[in-house]
């Protein structure tokens, strides 16, 4: 059984200017393209373990980072990839994880699932589904009690929406009123089962909003125009001392849960209905009907692949960490001693 | 010298660090207007206000969730899980979130804060609200164990824990929180991982922990008295980091070896001991190391019960007169 999701998308009015268009284009196209290469990698055995690809939830990435100041704080899940790329961390340093080698974000010691770039804001990725939601509201009434204006947002799939800490976090953050922006990028499934299969409410995050005094909110995932005002709104409200948001994202994601999930579960017209919703896809057509120049895109999307191909063969290249390096950092003195 | 009793060390200890450091905060159910259920944090929340100290819902999932997204971006939360055995509740972040971001994020984030907890038997609470979890935690790499057994540990050990750059579960016990001693006033910081002699003997030595340490007290003063037999008591302290040195060095000197643990058997702090002895100063020993636990069942209620299964001055007098051979 399927369910399309529809989207209610929040109407605005005007557009927003070509470089903030150009930028959210070029997030996405990268993001695109690394995810790919991550795959590819993959049946190269040059990526070990697993991986959860964002293909198709670029504009969630997009649209967020490009709302985001520098050091506003970002709280990834294990399908991470996209929003780290998306706050400004390297293709190098992403593929370099993934591939277990000393240029890696965490130089191998995290993987895939835990990418962590805190000079990009990127607080880390949690492996553990809702793990992260009241970390965030942490970090937000950090940022509140020292008087920032940061604002923390954490990103999670429609599973993590039937799980207490989802709950928790969501109540915490509207009693105090924490600057946390709460973005579900529902996918319609939860790992391989249809979220409406298991989920009591049609819109799994949304549909709970108003148990936390929250706005209802339901966006297309797919339209980076739309999430980057979505987020600009949530963000000045967060920052200016409105408290929390919760905001559904409805996306799909191109493949699998997991590396080793082909997604067989999915009916083939929905995948295919899907797939012309591609939100790259879309947003280069809305930049060229806005007469946005192709030769515009063209280069955005040259230059994107350039910086892919350097960032494998450097990632190919890297040295893999020195074995001590296993022994180090259990502790804040840079250790692992636990006696004496 | 100031007289206070364990539980009003705990919030003078806190009060100290709060008061030379506005990065420290205060938050747990009950914690802040009741004064806390335990009465732990009687004061505070009148000295400090609603901004440092505060009240959460009964969500221990986001109690340790904030206090790790807090302590990841500046502040030294301490945050309170009322009775030690609710951790259960919010395991993922002790087991998976706040002792292992360090280590995955190559040392790029740093978790400074204090999980506060009570633990441990002694009231009837029966065997939700009685456990002794020590063990839990320092089976995970990444956070430090504490547990004091006087009031001023209480103060200073638990002041030393929030200064400290790591996390740290710090370990209250019910059972400990009317007793009084000397505390030092003004600022008072006792460092982690040092082990403390209590009293030093050539026949025995028994290694003990929170509330087991001043039955192993009572059982050392027993036997010297009814038996001449003289023990060493030493106070663990701390479980993570251990002060194996001084437990290395008080073992071979008597080389009889005798722990006092209020946890279950299996796996309880005093295994990992033993084999840290048996392994390091095997020549050294006379016998076996010898562990007095509770049995390896939930706590029950009945003070009768209760009474039977923890580790008694009685029984553990009892256990070295056996070990030694000398059964009364």
């Amino acid at each position: 059984m399927s369910v399309t999701q529809k989207a209610h998308p929040v109407q605005r009015s005007g557009t927003l200017p070509e470089a903030t268009r150009l930028q959210l284009f070029r997030l996405q196209v990268e993001i695109r393209h690394c995810e790919k290469r991550a795959y590819d990698l993959f049946l190269q055995n040059l990526v070990k373990g697993t991986s959860h690809l964002a293909l198709g939830q670029e504009a969630v990435a997009a649209g967020f980072a490009a709302a985001m100041n520098k050091d506003d704080y970002t709280f990834c899940t294990y399908r991470g990839h996209h929003h780290t790329l998306a706050r400004g961390a390297s293709m190098l340093s992403v593929l370099g994880e993934l591939m277990g080698r000393q240029c890696g974000l965490m130089k191998g010691k995290g993987g895939s699932m835990h990418l962590t770039s805190v000079e990009h804001g990127v607080m880390g990725s949690y492996a553990i589904v809702g793990a992260h939601l009241p970390i965030a509201a942490g970090a937000a009434w950090s940022a509140q009690y020292r008087g920032t204006k940061q604002v923390a947002v954490a990103f999670f799939g429609d599973g993590a929406t039937n799980i207490g800490a989802f709950h928790e976090a969501l109540n915490l953050a509207a009693v105090w009123k924490l600057p946390v922006i709460f973005c579900c990028e529902n996918n319609m499934y939860m790992e391989y089962t249809p979220i409406s299969a298991v989920t009591a409410v049609k819109h799994p995050a949304a549909d709970r909003a108003g148990s936390y005094g929250l706005e209802r909110q339901v966006i297309d995932g797919n339209d980076a125009d739309i999430v980057y005002s979505t987020a600009s709104d949530a963000i000045a409200k967060a920052r200016s001392g409105g408290g929390p948001s919760l905001i559904e994202c409805l996306t799909y994601r191109h493949s699998g849960h997991s590396r080793a999930d082909p997604a067989k579960y999915r009916p083939k017209e929905e995948l295919e209905e899907w797939l012309k919703r591609d939100p790259v896809a879309l947003y280069r057509q809305r930049l060229l009907a806005a007469g946005v120049a192709e030769a515009k895109l063209a280069q955005v999307e040259a230059e994107s692949m350039a910086k892919l191909e350097q960032a494998t063969e450097a990632a190919k290249a890297s040295p893999t960490p020195a074995i001590e390096s296993a022994m180090t950092d259990v502790w804040a003195d840079g250790g692992n001693a636990w006696r004496n | 010298m100031a007289q206070l009793s364990y539980r009003d060390a705990v919030a003078a200890g806190i009060a100290q660090e709060m008061r030379r450091d506005e990065r420290v905060v205060l938050f747990g159910e009950d914690t802040a207007a009741a004064g806390g259920v335990f009465k732990t944090t009687v004061g505070l929340f009148e000295e400090f206000g609603p901004r440092r100290v505060k009240d959460t819902p009964i969500s221990e999932l986001a109690i340790l969730g904030a206090a790790m997204g807090a302590a990841m971006t500046g502040l030294r939360p301490v945050a309170e899980i009322m009775f030690s055995d609710f951790l259960a509740c919010c395991w993922d972040y002790v087991a998976n979130e706040i002792a292992k971001t360090r280590y995955m994020s190559d040392g790029q984030i740093t978790i400074p804060l204090v999980i506060r907890t009570a633990n441990g038997g002694g009231a009837r609470f029966g065997a939700q609200h009685s456990q002794s979890v020590e063990n839990w935690a320092m089976a995970i790499p990444g956070i430090k164990v504490v547990a004091p057994s006087t009031p001023a540990d209480a103060k200073g050990l638990l002041a030393a824990a929030i200064r400290d750059p790591d996390p740290v579960l710090f370990f209250e016990h019910k059972s400990l929180l009317a007793d009084k001693g000397e505390v030092p006033e003004g600022e008072y910081v006792e460092p982690l991982g040092k082990a403390k002699v209590l009293r030093e003997g050539k026949d025995v030595t028994i290694i003990a922990l929170a509330a087991m340490v001043p039955r192993a007290l009572k059982a050392a003063e027993a036997l010297a008295a009814e038996s001449g037999i003289s023990a060493t008591v030493i106070d663990v302290r701390s479980l993570v980091p251990l002060d194996a040195r001084t437990l290395l060095e008080h073992s071979a000197r008597t080389g009889r070896v005798f722990t006092v643990e209020e946890n279950p058997r299996l796996c309880g702090w005093g295994a990992e001991i033993a084999s840290i002895i048996q392994e390091e100063a095997f020549s050294a020993l006379k016998g076996p190391v010898v562990r007095i636990t509770t049995p390896h069942v939930p706590l029950p209620a009945s003070d009768r019960l209760e009474d039977a299964v923890m580790p008694t001055p009685a029984r553990i007098v009892a256990e070295v007169k056996r070990g030694l051979g000398r059964t009364a």
